[in-house]
C-alpha cells in the first residue's frame, strides 16, 4: 500500500437543534441511510455508496456547530504512532474508549489551535448495507434525495492558521494543494491526506471552532442540477450555487440544514498529488478562486458560521 | 410555508434604517418577507445568512410589538437576550404590528468569552 497512515476523513459530529427536522434534512433530502440511534440519543447516518457503519453523526443541542472531525487510519500501529507525534508536538492527547460509538474502536482525540476537535480512528465494523463487491451492481437500492455517495470534506473557520498547518503538514502528513495568501498573512488552505483535491480546509477567522461547511459527494453536475431541484422544491435555504470553485475546480451548492449548519453538494475536483506544486491565489484573485463563475465572494462566505 | 398561506393573517414591520415597511404573514419568518421584498441591490437592513436559526447573521432587537419564536442557536440569543426582545430574524413572526432594529454581533473572539 502507498497511501499510509492516515486514509481519509471517516466521521463528522454536528450539533443539530432539532432532531426530527434534521432527520428529514440528512436522510430524505441529501440521501444518507438511517443507521441506529444511540442511547444517548445521537443519530449515526451514511451514505448508501461508503462501506463502513456510520460517517455522519447528528447529536442535538441548543446551539449548532461541529462537535469533531475525524480521520481514519490504516491501522492501530498507525494511530499508536500519530499519538506520539502529537504529544511531541506539545498537544494533549485524550482516549475515547472502544464503543462510545456502535461499531466503533478507540479513538484519540485533541483540540487544534483552531479550536476544533480532531478525532483518528483505525477500526469500524463494515456496514450490513455496505456496496456490493461480488459482481456489484451500482447501487443496492436506487438513492434517495441529493443522492450523497460519501462523505467528502469540511471547511472550518478559526485563528491560528499558521500553527494549523504546521500541525497537519509535519504531524498528520498532509499535503496542500491550494492556498490563498494576502499580504497581512494566509487566509485560507485546503489540505489533503490523500488525493483528493482536499481533505479538510480552513480559512482564518477570530473565533475559534466554526463550521463552514460539511460536503457531501455527488457523481456530476447533472447530479448537482437534481440537488438544486430538490433544495426548491422542499424549501431548503440556499446560499449560492449551483457553480464551480476556482479552488478544487469543485462544482458545488452551498446550502444549510434546519440548525444553520452549512452543506455542499460537490462533485469533480481535480486529482492531488503529493509531488504537484501548491496552487496560489491571492487576494485580487480569490473572488474567482471560491466561486468561478460569479467571480467574487457573497456576504456570507467569510462571515456566515456556526 | 415560504411563500405565507394564502389567506394567513399580515402585520406591518418596521425595521430601523430601510427605507419603507414590509409586511409579513403571521405564518412567515420576518427575514424571508425581508428577502422577498427589499431586493439585492438594495440595502437590506438586516443581514441574510443560514436562514435557520444557526449563524446569527440575522440577529435583531424587536423594540415593540408580539410575537412569536422557533428553535435557534442559544449562542446567538441567550434566555436573558430573548426576554429583552433579541431574537433572530429568520425564527421570528409577528403577531402584530412590529418595530425592530438590526442587533448584528460580530464574531466573539476568545478573549471576549474568558470575560
Ligand atoms: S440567518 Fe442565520 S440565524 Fe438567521
Ligand atoms: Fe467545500
Amino acid at each position: 500500500m502507498s497511501q499510509e497512515g492516515l486514509l481519509r476523513p471517516g466521521i463528522i459530529q454536528l450539533r443539530v437543534l432539532d432532531m426530527e427536522e434534521s432527520l428529514t434534512h440528512y436522510r430524505d433530502r441529501i440521501g444518507l441511510d438511517y443507521v441506529s440511534t444511540g442511547e444517548d440519543g445521537r443519530v449515526y447516518l451514511k451514505a448508501f455508496d461508503e462501506f463502513h457503519r456510520h460517517s455522519v453523526v447528528l447529536r442535538e443541542a441548543d446551539s449548532a456547530g461541529i462537535d469533531f472531525f475525524a480521520f481514519k487510519a490504516d491501522g492501530q500501529a498507525a494511530v499508536d504512532g500519530f499519538r506520539k507525534r502529537i504529544e511531541d508536538y506539545g498537544l494533549a492527547v485524550e482516549d475515547v474508549a472502544e464503543g462510545e460509538m456502535p461499531g466503533t474502536g478507540k479513538r484519540i482525540g485533541f483540540t487544534i489551535p483552531s479550536g476544533h476537535r480532531i478525532e483518528i480512528y483505525a477500526d469500524m465494523e463494515l456496514s450490513e448495507t455496505a456496496p456490493e463487491i461480488r459482481n456489484p451492481y451500482i447501487y443496492k437500492d436506487e438513492p434517495r434525495g441529493m443522492r450523497a455517495q460519501r462523505l467528502d470534506h469540511c471547511l472550518l473557520y478559526g485563528p491560528n492558521l499558521p500553527e494549523v498547518e504546521k500541525f497537519f503538514t509535519e504531524v498528520l502528513d498532509f499535503h496542500i494543494p491550494e492556498r490563498v495568501d494576502l499580504p497581512d498573512g494566509t487566509l485560507a488552505i485546503w489540505m489533503t491526506v490523500s488525493n483528493k483535491a482536499h481533505d479538510i480546509a480552513f480559512v482564518n477567522h477570530p473565533e475559534p471552532g466554526k463550521l463552514h461547511h460539511v460536503a457531501f459527494f455527488l457523481e456530476d453536475w447533472n447530479d448537482i442540477g437534481h440537488a438544486a431541484d430538490v433544495m426548491t422544491r422542499y424549501d431548503i435555504s440556499r446560499d449560492i450555487g449551483p457553480t464551480r470553485h476556482g479552488i478544487t475546480r469543485g462544482q458545488t451548492i452551498y446550502f444549510f440544514d434546519p440548525s444553520g449548519n452549512r452543506n455542499e453538494v460537490f462533485c469533480g475536483g481535480y486529482t492531488a498529488y503529493k509531488d504537484h506544486p501548491t496552487r496560489v491565489w491571492d487576494g485580487n484573485h480569490v473572488g474567482r478562486g471560491i466561486f468561478y463563475y460569479e467571480r467574487q465572494m457573497n456576504d456570507a462566505f467569510l462571515s456566515v458560521v456556526t | 410555508m415560504p411563500d405565507g398561506a394564502m389567506f394567513s393573517v399580515t402585520h406591518s414591520i418596521q425595521i430601523k434604517g430601510a427605507e419603507t415597511d414590509i409586511t409579513c404573514a403571521e405564518d412567515q419568518m420576518v427575514l424571508m418577507a425581508m428577502e422577498q421584498q427589499i431586493h439585492v441591490p438594495s440595502p437590506r437592513p438586516v443581514r441574510v445568512g443560514c436562514r435557520r436559526g444557526g449563524c446569527g447573521a440575522c440577529r435583531v432587537k424587536v423594540t415593540k410589538g408580539d410575537y412569536t419564536t422557533q428553535k435557534s442557536s442559544r449562542v446567538h440569543v441567550t434566555e436573558e437576550e430573548a426576554a429583552e426582545g433579541y431574537a433572530l430574524a429568520c425564527r421570528l413572526s409577528p403577531l402584530s404590528d412590529l418595530e425592530l432594529e438590526p442587533a448584528f454581533l460580530d464574531p466573539r473572539r476568545p478573549a471576549d468569552q474568558d470575560g
